[in-house]
């Protein structure tokens, strides 16, 4: 999508509306809207071509609270709105915003199709592996054993990964980020900004009520020795001293984290971040602790013309003008009396 | 009409009918609606009005020779008005034995048969759960029977295009039509065109049928000529003067909303779901890009409904369409679309339910769904058309409502409208006067929830219009502002706004009119959708046998037509002849307090005109 401005100096405050925010005190979704400001300021469309969208939960607030068009819709179904605003309005910023229940439970059949088709929408998965707005039931992201209101006993049912997930049915962008990494979650959002076609992440969120810590290892202060910040053509190097890596461990197809102090490690046995590279996209995103970090940044991309885009080539002309409807009734055998 | 034979002069050695039904009957596989289509062509082009009723079997290829594989097609065509399929056949043209099972007892005392000898081998005749040939028996001995060897002439026929036995065997249709295409004087010459075209990647295929189609014509004037074939003549009906085609509900819609959208001046996107007997409007509409169609065939129903109301808060108009269990998934979806107040049409070809239920049978039993069927007061807009060229008029009627209103639309079409073809007159839609949508530009006091005083509509603003950025959604929206709201005035406003806005389109519609008859009357018969020509045919001849009964036909079912209520106060009783176990029955007497009485059929077939003729005879005698 790319509707660049011609005033450059949009702010944060253009794409702020007067609605008082009503998540909880201390929610991840404020960093998450702070952030998501931010980068639309930078990106510089103007707000009146910006579309949000949601489904139906915390996250789904969203379009509320952005001075932009919004259209706040109905449980899980958000992607299939946003696809219908695309076809017929080509020219709008089309953002899709939704939690793990909305987009991966009720929704996740739309989740599907809308990155299997690619359709050019931005979409953001807010994972706080919990079911917020209904009162903290397990969610489909919820590690096995949360104990909530509907699993008192622990769930015990497998969670998927979003990010592996959008990758598994065919996302030609997929990212992740996290609230309150204010650095690399505009970064994630221009480039996805920036992909024709549907762009995928996964952004951790704090669900500071119902699930709170649930993401401590990786996104809380002093949990920068778990997180990998993936550049493209960059090493695979992270911890506060940049003294760790990831190597391909050959014989069992996995990544595994080396030291770079280990005498036996050389630089030319750290991965390069290959954007393009799908498989290497599945090893990063589904590697967490204990058996690494977790990978933040742009995981994969690896651009195809976008379903509207083809759509758009395929239908005749634009919306003015009036067709020869007696020729079209016409077709084919007629007779007169 | 009915089919009487009329004992009129003959035409040469031709009987000379007013009308006739044909209905042509065998294996899903056999091409039976195919054979159809093109004889319904062949009778428009010798000028009778027509009206065909395809009847599909659920199964694509159920096993041969099997009694629940049987498609059928049937046609009536005569020299004056005709407003159905026809009761019962005049001719039963059966390809197999089950075939003849299935619809026997629909045939006309004294009616034709035309079997296919060839296909009554002890196997098919077993199957077909006879215990003796009845062609053999005495069991069709009040029916003129003929028998021919279609299968051994057709492949004779084929011989000399070099095709396989099985493409050869597959031709066995063309040689019927063709024999049937001679008994009244139709001219094959078109369909040896259109053959040509459809098979011009394979000429021997080609070759092949128009030599089955040729024989089949040549064997009624050649010495095989079995003494018992009987020869009509119909003579062209008289109808009004202009340009004609032959049209089926299906095309007729897709025509009415692409011109409706052009008049709109609105891209129509339409999004569906794959479901019998929808889907033929996603295929008619997926080849009309360069009217400015835009479709998407979705993941499932309630992505299509979301979809299309996603195109009408884009800007476009949002369309999308569905049978029965597909427009139950989308119901929340059309809550939302009726709570952000968003043009849309919801398309419903109902078909015989509940559940799955009879998949290509036709049924009118969604009327309650269309009005009542959605969690809270959510009201819309329900139109029905009433015949196949009728959904040309009601698919533009719809469009206009919906963005003027701003508010979803459902059309009820059903199996048999979506399917059956009849003759329309063109019209000249340069005439029609556009109605151009109004989208709100101006940001000075806009306010997305204002509502338009004459209309009670709100503003339509189209994404990327500046200075008019907004929210809105499904939580309950201040008047006005359009900001969440829960305040308990508030909702009770919105409420009896959004009641009151689709009530108020009753005042701006045409006045309901009397179809037949006068406007005073001992019996006012009350239709809806599909129903329209049994029972105008049916009261116009209860009215030529001297009583006092009149047909009122709504199209507009929800709002009702402003003057229904005093229409109907003519008369002393009310009967409502619906497929169904009596909705709209239901509707009148709750809206009207009115003493109607139902009469009900839910067989998947259309009403036969004899059974609306005796229940209102019934009617006015109790
Ligand atoms: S319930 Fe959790 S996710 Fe929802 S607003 Fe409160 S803190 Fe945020």
């Amino acid at each position: 999508m790319n509707n660049q401005t011609s005033k450059a100096e949009l702010t944060i405050q253009d794409f702020t509306s007067d609605q008082e925010i009503r998540w909880c005190p201390g929610c991840g979704d404020y960093a998450i809207v702070k952030g998501v400001r931010k980068a639309l300021a930078e990106i510089g469309t103007p707000p009146e071509k910006v579309v949000f969208v949601s489904g139906i939960g915390c996250a789904a607030r969203f379009p509320y609270y952005m001075e932009t068009y919004g259209f706040h819709t109905i449980h899980g179904r958000a992607p299939s709105f946003a696809t219908g605003i695309k076809l017929a309005n080509p020219d709008l910023d089309v953002w899709v915003v939704g939690g793990d229940g909305d987009m991966l439970s009720i929704g996740g059949n739309h989740t599907f199709h809308v990155m299997r088709r690619n359709v050019d929408v931005n979409i953001l998965l807010f994972n706080n592996e919990i079911y917020g707005l209904t009162k903290g039931q397990y969610s489909p992201t919820s590690k096995i054993g949360t104990r909530s209101p509907s699993t008192p006993d622990g769930s015990l049912d497998y969670p998927v990964d979003p990010a592996l997930f959008a990758l598994g049915v065919g996302g030609k962008f997929v990212a992740r980020a996290y609230d309150i990494g204010q650095k690399i979650l505009p970064e994630v959002l221009k480039r996805a900004h920036s992909n024709n076609g549907a762009s995928f992440v996964e952004i951790l969120q704090n669900c500071h009520v119902y699930n709170d810590g649930v993401f401590e290892q990786v996104r809380d202060k002093g949990s920068i020795e778990n997180q990998l910040f993936c550049e493209q053509g960059k090493p695979l190097i992270f911890g506060k001293d940049r003294d760790k890596g990831i190597r391909l461990n050959r014989e069992k197809l996995s990544l595994e984290v080396v030291s770079l102090q280990d005498p036996g490690v050389t630089e030319a046995d750290i991965l390069i971040h290959e954007e393009t590279n799908n498989i290497l996209a599945k090893l990063l995103a589904e590697m967490r602790p204990p058996n690494g970090p977790m990978a933040f940044g742009v995981l994969y991309a690896d651009p195809v013309q976008s379903y509207d885009s083809a759509v758009q080539e395929k239908v005749g002309h634009g919306t003015k003008g009036i067709c020869d409807l007696n020729s079209l009734i016409r077709k084919g055998h007629t007779w007169s009396v | 009409m009915s089919g009487h034979p009329s004992p009129i002069a003959p035409n040469k050695d031709r009987e000379n009918l007013e009308s006739v039904v044909v209905r042509f009957a065998g294996d899903s596989g056999d091409g039976i609606q195919l054979t159809g289509g093109r004889f319904t062509d062949e009778t428009a082009l010798a000028g009778n009005d027509l009206v065909t009723f395809p009847d599909f079997p659920a199964e694509i290829r159920a096993p041969i020779g099997t009694t629940y594989g049987v498609s059928a097609f049937q046609i009536q065509f005569g020299s004056d008005s005709i407003q159905t399929a026809g009761d019962a056949p005049d001719v039963l043209v059966c390809m197999n034995p089950a075939a003849l099972k299935v619809n026997i007892a629909d045939l006309k005392i004294g009616g034709v048969i035309i079997s296919d000898v060839g296909t009554f081998t002890d196997k098919n005749i077993e199957k077909a759960g006879y215990k003796n040939n009845p062609l053999e028996d005495a069991s069709l001995k009040d029916y003129r029977t003929i028998n021919i060897d279609i299968s051994k002439l057709t492949l004779e026929s084929v011989k000399e295009t070099g095709v396989n036995k099985r493409d050869g065997q597959r031709c066995k249709n063309m040689w019927t039509l063709g024999l049937v295409s001679w008994m009244y004087e139709r001219d094959i010459i078109r369909t040896v065109n259109w053959l040509e075209v459809k098979f011009n990647k394979q000429s021997d295929i080609a070759a092949a049928n128009i030599a089955a189609l040729k024989a089949g014509h040549a064997f009624g004037e050649t010495a095989e000529l079995p003494s018992s074939l009987p020869v009509f003549a119909v003579s062209p009906a008289k109808f009004p003067k202009g340009e004609y085609r032959t049209v089926t509900g299906t095309s007729a819609l897709a025509w009415g909303l692409t011109a409706g959208c052009n008049l709109a001046e609105l891209k129509l996107f339409f999004a569906s779901y794959p479901i019998t007997p929808a889907s033929p409007l996603l295929h008619t509409l997926a080849s009309l890009k360069e009217y400015n169609v835009t479709t998407f065939q979705a993941e499932d129903e309630i992505a299509a409904a979301c979809a299309a109301i996603g195109a009408s808060y884009g800007g476009a108009l949002g369309v999308t369409s569905s049978s029965g269990p597909g427009i139950a998934l989308k119901t929340e979806a059309i809550g939302l679309a009726i709570a952000a107040e968003l043009p849309l049409l919801v398309v419903n070809a109902q078909r015989a339910g509940p559940s799955t239920g009879m998949p290509t049978k036709t049924e009118q039993s969604d009327l309650y769904l269309a009005v009542y069927g959605r969690n809270a007061d959510s009201p819309m807009v329900v139109l029905a058309p009433r015949s196949s060229s009728d959904c040309f008029d009601v698919g533009m009627q719809a469009v206009q409502i919906a963005t003027k209103f701003m508010t979803p639309v459902m059309i009820l079409t059903d199996t048999f409208l979506v399917n059956a073809a009849e003759p329309w007159l063109l019209p000249d839609v340069d005439k029609i006067e556009a109605f151009p949508a109004q989208f709100r530009t101006d940001p000075n006091n806009f306010m997305p929830f204002a509502r338009d005083e004459e209309t009670g509509a709100r503003p339509w603003v189209r994404p990327g219009t500046p200075g008019l950025t907004h929210r809105l959604g499904g939580l309950e929206r201040g008047a006005n502002t359009g900001n969440v709201s829960n305040d308990p005035d508030n909702h009770q406003k919105m409420t009896l706004a959004r009641r009151n806005k689709i009530l108020g389109i009753a005042d701006k519609i045409p006045l309901q009119e009397i179809d037949l008859g006068d406007s005073e009357g001992d019996l006012a018969v009350v239709g809806w959708g599909s129903t329209y020509g049994s029972i105008n045919q049916a009261v116009l001849s209860i009215r030529e046998q001297g009583y006092k009964v009149s047909h009122i036909h709504v199209r507009n079912i929800w709002p009702l037509p402003s003057n229904l209520k005093d229409l109907l106060s003519g008369f002393k009783k009310i009967l409502v002849p619906e497929l169904n176990t009596g909705q709209l029955l239901t509707i009148i007497r709750a809206e009207y307090l009115a003493n109607a009485r139902g009469l009900n059929k839910v067989a998947g077939k259309p009403f036969r005109i004899s059974e609306v003729e005796h229940a209102i005879k019934q009617c006015l005698d109790k």
